[in-house]
C-alpha cells in the first residue's frame, strides 16, 4: 500500500504541487473582492492567508516523521511546500501592511510594541534566508551549513503558532490545537537527536 | 424621561435600505472607501458628520456573541436556537420594586425611539446602527432605584442547550456587564429592542440588549435577563478574563491603546477590501454628551 503510494508520488511532478498550492491565493482574493469573505474581508483575508501558511509549515514539518514512521516519502515536495508557506506568509504580511494597518508610523509602532506582531515578524524574518537559499545552487554552495541554516524552520513554525495563540481574545481552542501539533512534530526531532547521542556514547 | 436625546439626523435622513444598497453597489466600483471617509478629521464637530447607517445585512452578519461561537458569522448561523418568547427580566438588588418583569409588560410602559448611534468595537472596527429602543433610565425608574445604589449589573441569558458556544470556556459564563449608576441613567444609554424598525435579530441580542454608544461594544450586553442595582462595582466578563486588557469603564478612547493593538483608528465596516481606516473619536464622538461623567478621572488608569 505505502509502496504503491510512494510509486505514485514519484510520478507527480513538483510543478503540480506548486500550482495546486498557489491556487487558494487568487481564489481568496476573488472571494474578498466579491463579498465571499463576509462583511469585513480585510481581516478575513489576512486570517485565511496566515492560517494557510501555518498549515503548510506544519505539512512541511510532518514530512520527515511521515517518512520515518509511516515510510511515506514526500521528500521531493518539501521545498515546494516550504516555498508555498513563505509565499502565504508574505501575502499575509502584505495584507496586514497595505490593507489592514495602512499607516506607516503605526506599522512600526505595532511591530515594536505589540508582542504578537513582534513574534510574527520574527517568524517572517527567519523565513527570508530559508526562502532565498531554497535552490540547488545554495544547497551545493552551503553544503553542511545548509542543513544547519534550515533548522531555523523549527523556530519559525514555533513562532508562527505562538503568534496565533497570542492574538485571539478569550480562551480559544483552535490556536492551541495548532500549537500542540507543532510541539508534537518538533518533539519527534528531539527524540531522534537524543537517540543518536545515546548510540554514539 | 424618554426623548432626552435627539439624533443629529432624523428618521427622514435614514437612507432607505434598498436605496442604500444601490448606492453601495455603485460606489463599490468607484472605490467607496475614499468617499465614505471623505471630509473627516478627528475632533471635528460630529454634528457635521453624516452618519450613514450600515445596511441590515452588515449589521446582522458580523457579530460578536461568543455564546454562539467565536467566528463573526457564527452568531448569525447559530443564534436561531435561542428562545426569546416568553422573556422576562429579573430586576433586583437595591430597588423599590424588585421582581421578574415580563418583557411585554415592560414594553407597554416604555417609549420606543430610533437612535442612530456609532458602534465601536474594541477590535477597532465600527458600524453605524439605527437602533430602536427605550432609555434604560425609564426602566430603572419603573423598578425604583434606592438612594444607596451606585452601580448597575447586567447578565446575559445562559442556556447551554440553546447556546453551542458555551460548551467552550472562552469566557466565564454567563456573560456579565456593569455600569456606574450615572452612566446607566444617562440619556444616551439605551435598551435596544430593534434595528431598522424590525425586531432585534437573535444574533444581535434579542429580545432586548443594552447599547452604550460611547463605550466599546462589549459593554453593550446582549439578551439581558437580569439587572441588579448594587453599591459596589460589579464584575464584568472581559475584565475577569483579562483585566490588563479590558477595564471596567472601557470608554472609547483613541489615546489609550489596547495592549495588543492601537485604538487611534478604526475601520468602518461596509467599505469592502479597500476600506480606509478613520480616526477614532474620543468617547466615540459623544464627548460633548458624556465627558462630564468622567471629570477629574485619570482615563489612562480607569480604562
Amino acid at each position: 500500500m505505502i509502496d504503491r503510494l510512494n510509486t505514485f508520488i514519484r510520478k507527480v511532478p513538483t510543478w503540480f504541487v506548486y500550482l495546486i498550492g498557489a491556487l487558494p491565493a487568487p481564489w481568496l482574493l476573488y472571494l474578498a473582492l466579491t463579498g465571499g469573505l463576509g462583511v469585513e474581508p480585510i481581516k478575513a483575508l489576512e486570517h485565511e492567508l496566515g492560517e494557510l501558511a501555518l498549515q503548510l509549515l506544519i505539512v512541511g514539518l510532518a514530512i520527515t516523521p511521515l517518512r520515518r514512521f509511516a515510510k511515506l516519502n514526500l521528500l521531493k515536495f518539501r521545498r515546494a511546500i516550504g516555498l508555498l508557506a513563505f509565499f502565504y506568509v508574505a501575502l499575509h504580511l502584505l495584507v496586514w501592511l497595505v490593507l489592514d494597518v495602512q499607516i506607516l508610523s503605526q506599522i512600526w509602532a505595532d511591530i515594536l510594541k505589540r508582542p504578537y506582531i513582534t513574534v510574527g515578524m520574527a517568524a517572517f524574518a527567519l523565513m527570508v534566508p530559508l526562502a532565498v537559499t531554497s535552490n540547488n545552487w545554495s544547497l551545493r554552495k552551503l553544503g553542511a551549513r545548509w542543513r544547519k541554516l534550515h533548522q531555523l524552520t523549527y523556530v519559525a513554525v514555533l513562532l508562527g503558532a505562538l503568534h496565533f495563540v497570542m492574538l485571539v481574545k478569550g480562551f480559544q481552542i483552535e490556536p492551541l490545537i495548532y500549537m500542540a501539533v507543532v510541539l508534537a512534530l518538533l518533539a519527534t526531532r528531539v527524540k531522534v537527536k537524543r537517540a543518536l547521542f545515546a548510540q554514539r556514547s | 424621561m424618554a426623548k432626552r436625546w435627539i439624533n443629529d439626523l432624523t428618521q427622514a435622513d435614514v437612507t432607505p435600505e434598498s436605496a442604500f444598497l444601490n448606492r453601495r453597489q455603485i460606489l463599490a466600483g468607484l472605490g467607496a472607501s475614499t468617499v465614505i471617509g471623505a471630509g473627516f478629521s478627528a475632533g471635528q464637530a460630529q454634528a457635521q458628520e453624516a452618519l450613514k447607517p450600515n445596511d441590515w445585512d452588515d449589521i446582522i452578519n458580523y457579530c460578536n456573541y461568543y455564546e454562539f461561537g467565536t467566528g463573526k458569522d457564527d452568531p448569525a448561523k447559530n443564534a436561531h436556537t435561542l428562545t426569546t418568547d416568553p422573556w422576562s427580566v429579573k430586576i433586583d438588588g437595591m430597588v423599590e420594586r424588585p421582581g421578574d418583569y415580563a418583557l411585554g409588560d415592560i414594553l407597554a410602559k416604555m417609549t420606543i425611539e430610533e437612535r442612530i448611534y456609532r458602534f465601536r468595537c474594541v477590535e477597532a472596527w465600527s458600524m453605524v446602527v439605527p437602533w430602536n429602543g427605550f432609555e434604560l433610565a425609564d426602566l430603572l425608574e419603573m423598578a425604583g432605584v434606592k438612594p444607596e445604589a451606585k452601580y448597575v449589573a447586567f447578565e446575559t441569558v445562559y442556556r447551554p442547550e440553546e447556546m453551542p458556544g458555551t460548551r467552550y470556556p472562552v469566557l466565564d459564563w454567563p456573560y456579565v456587564e456593569g455600569l456606574r449608576l450615572d452612566e446607566a441613567m444617562h440619556p444616551l444609554t439605551l435598551m435596544a429592542t430593534g434595528i431598522y424598525g424590525k425586531p432585534l435579530p437573535n444574533q444581535n441580542g434579542a429580545p432586548m440588549r443594552l447599547v452604550v454608544p460611547w463605550k466599546y461594544g462589549f459593554k453593550s450586553i446582549k439578551s439581558v435577563v437580569r439587572i441588579t442595582l448594587t453599591d459596589s462595582e460589579p464584575p464584568t466578563s472581559w475584565n475577569k478574563a483579562n483585566g490588563r486588557e479590558y477595564g471596567f469603564y472601557s470608554n472609547v478612547n483613541p489615546t489609550v491603546d489596547h495592549p495588543r493593538w492601537s485604538q487611534a483608528t478604526e475601520r468602518p465596516l461596509g467599505g469592502g477590501l479597500f476600506a480606509r481606516r478613520k480616526p477614532t473619536l474620543m468617547f466615540n464622538g459623544y464627548e460633548k454628551e458624556v465627558a462630564a461623567l468622567y471629570e477629574g478621572m485619570d482615563l489612562t488608569k480607569n480604562f
